[in-house]
């Protein structure tokens, strides 16, 4: 069983004015020159999950200009059992609609009936740069598994704003302080419950796969001390830091200090001290084992999106990523600037040809 | 007859009113119009009325056309129980939900930081009198599932530990969602199941 778009329409959504792909579920190779608009139909169905898709996007710069008038998307979504349709857009800047099956929903909603991960190259210096990079690929995995946990990330963020806030203007009101930590430790440990499940589902998946990518130790750090291990020791915690905090201006505790701390463990090295194409590899084996965990928790494989993944692999790296992601049976929509890049998948994919003129992208299924 | 500039701003006005926009406010004139006599004259009085009586009850908040509104003026609805509102259009739900039998007390907003919203924007320190003065024996918190209404909540809670029962409406109220938005069976079924904080 697999999740899988059958019908993807994009209308004004960057390059695209009107693309129409039919699909059957097999992994989808699109290939096409450098700004064909290959990266934009991945971000498209990356916009099938909760949250600003894999640019991390304003739903107004999605829009297609020069027209600037908005976009929208509609997905024939296949899952487990049933089918949903599924529209997205957004209109004149404002803030990205959804509709399941006619209805108005959540992206919360969206979340449950749809489970994408994805793999671009911007993730490439993930282990080099700033922990916050890090903490929201580790944030997507834990939503993967748990469609409420971006709800209690939100809640966690706006809480602790307030907060903020609240030591910024030197407020002094004790009540005003405890009512947001109770609400911050509340969220906060559940975020820190869901990261710590999704490296156990990681671990395990990892731990049972035969694979050809490196298997991936990860922990959880924090900048200081420790995370506070229940939702009273982490009300406790905050409060005890409040005059601390005062002086900094913002929380110096709780899930937003953590960190994802990766070693390549058959060499014991710290991922971030890894050679490119071994950081690379690592962040493959962990998507693969992301997938893996997925298919079995909720009997579907995801959907995957891998902009540009071939073009750091050498062939037989190559060769085994395909083999593997057949093997889990996801939809793997994959970039690459030239068909033969795929070559090895054969016809155990869709291949799609894009190609752009005058600014307008065009897409061939062959 | 009016001349167009009047109506035009009739229908300005009327764009501004919550659930409309220019083209349902050009429709709704336009129909205001064509039922002079039925619908247009009369909202004209009964508006102007409004305009001069309206008001919030100085003691809890609701909006009636006296200072202290019917609720709080009843002496059937002092049953000891007192429900916490975020909204005049929260009280108006419960009420119309038929349910709630004791008094209201409508906060006017929740606490927010990054609004500039603090405990003495909100009715706050009048609801702590409220509860010697009429013999409060439960306060129910019916704030919205949102951030800012359970840092509400939970502030109030902490101002009245240990002197009254403090209940909240049972869960199931969708997050975010407002009581306003909630229909009947739901509100009711909320309160119904209220549990302890
Ligand atoms: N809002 C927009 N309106 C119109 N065009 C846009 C918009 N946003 C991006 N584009 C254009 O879309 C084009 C294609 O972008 P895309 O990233 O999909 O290319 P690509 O095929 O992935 O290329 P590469 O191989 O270099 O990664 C770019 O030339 C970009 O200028
Ligand atoms: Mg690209
Ligand atoms: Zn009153």
């Amino acid at each position: 069983m697999k999740l899988a778009l059958t019908q993807l329409n994009l209308s004004h959504f960057r390059s695209h004015i009107g693309a129409k792909l039919t699909l059957d579920g097999r992994p989808v190779a699109i290939h096409g020159s450098n700004g064909a608009g290959k990266t934009n139909i991945l971000e498209a169905v990356s916009l099938f999950s909760p949250g600003r898709g894999l640019r991390r996007a304003s739903a107004a710069e999605i829009a297609r200009r020069p027209e600037a008038l908005g976009w929208k998307l509609r997905g024939d979504l296949q899952s487990p059992g049933r089918a949903h349709e599924v529209e997205t857009w957004s209109e004149g800047g404002a803030a990205r609609q959804v509709r399941i099956d006619g209805k108005m929903a959540s992206q919360v909603a969206l979340g449950r009936i749809a489970r994408v991960l994805w793999l671009i190259p911007a993730m490439d210096r993930l282990w080099i740069e700033g922990a916050d990079g890090r903490r929201r690929f580790l944030d997507r995995i834990a939503l993967s598994f748990d469609p409420d946990h971006a709800e209690a990330a939100l809640a966690y963020d706006k809480a602790m704003r307030e907060r903020n806030r609240l030591l910024r203007d030197q407020v002094r009101d004790p009540a005003w302080y405890g009512a947001l930590e109770t609400q911050m430790a509340r969220a906060g440990h559940r975020i820190h419950g869901g990261r710590v499940a999704a490296l156990e589902y990681l671990s395990a998946a990892q731990a049972r796969a035969e694979t050809a990518f490196p298997t991936a130790e990860l922990e959880l750090q924090q900048s200081e001390g420790e995370m506070p291990g229940s939702e009273e020791d982490l009300r406790a915690a905050l409060s005890e830091s409040r005059f601390r905090d005062l002086a900094a201006g913002r929380a110096l505790v709780g899930p937003h200090r953590t960190d994802l701390y990766g070693v390549y463990a058959a060499k014991g090295v710290p991922a971030r001290d890894c050679s490119t194409g071994e950081q690379k590899a690592l962040l493959v084996s962990l998507i693969l084992a992301n997938a893996r965990a997925l298919a079995e928790q909720i009997g579907a494989a995801p959907i995957l999106l891998l902009d540009e993944v071939a073009a750091h692999l050498d062939a037989s790296r190559r060769a085994a990523l395909y083999d593997e992601i057949c093997a889990i049976g996801s939809q793997a929509w994959m970039t690459g600037t030239g068909p033969e890049l795929f070559a090895e998948l054969g016809d155990r994919a869709q291949t799609v040809e894009v190609t752009e003129a005058g600014g307008v992208s065009s897409v061939t299924m062959t | 007859m009016s001349s167009p500039s009047e109506i035009d701003h009739l229908i300005d006005l009327m764009a501004k009113l919550p659930g409309l926009g220019p083209r349902s406010a050009r429709r709704a004139v336009l129909h205001l119009i064509r039922k002079r006599a039925l619908l247009l004259t009369p909202l004209a009085d009964v508006m102007q009325e409004v305009a001069a009586t309206a008001r919030e009850c100085l003691n809890c908040g609701n909006v009636g056309t006296t200072d202290i509104c019917d609720i709080c003026d009843s002496e059937k609805r002092a049953t000891g129980e007192l429900c916490v509102v975020e909204d005049v259009a929260d009280l108006w739900a419960m009420e119309r939900s038929g349910v709630f039998k004791g008094r209201y007390h409508v906060l006017g907003g929740t606490l927010s930081a990054l609004d500039s919203i603090g405990p003495e924007d909100l009715r706050i320190p009048r609801l702590a009198d409220r509860i010697d003065t009429e013999g409060i024996t439960e306060v129910i918190l019916a704030l919205n599932a949102t951030v800012d209404g359970q840092t509400t909540a939970h502030y109030i809670a902490d101002q009245l530990q240990g002197r009254v029962r403090l209940t909240s409406l049972a869960q199931g109220v969708p997050i975010g969602g407002e009581l306003d938005y909630l229909d009947d069976g739901t509100i009711s079924a909320a309160l119904r199941a209220r549990k302890d904080i």
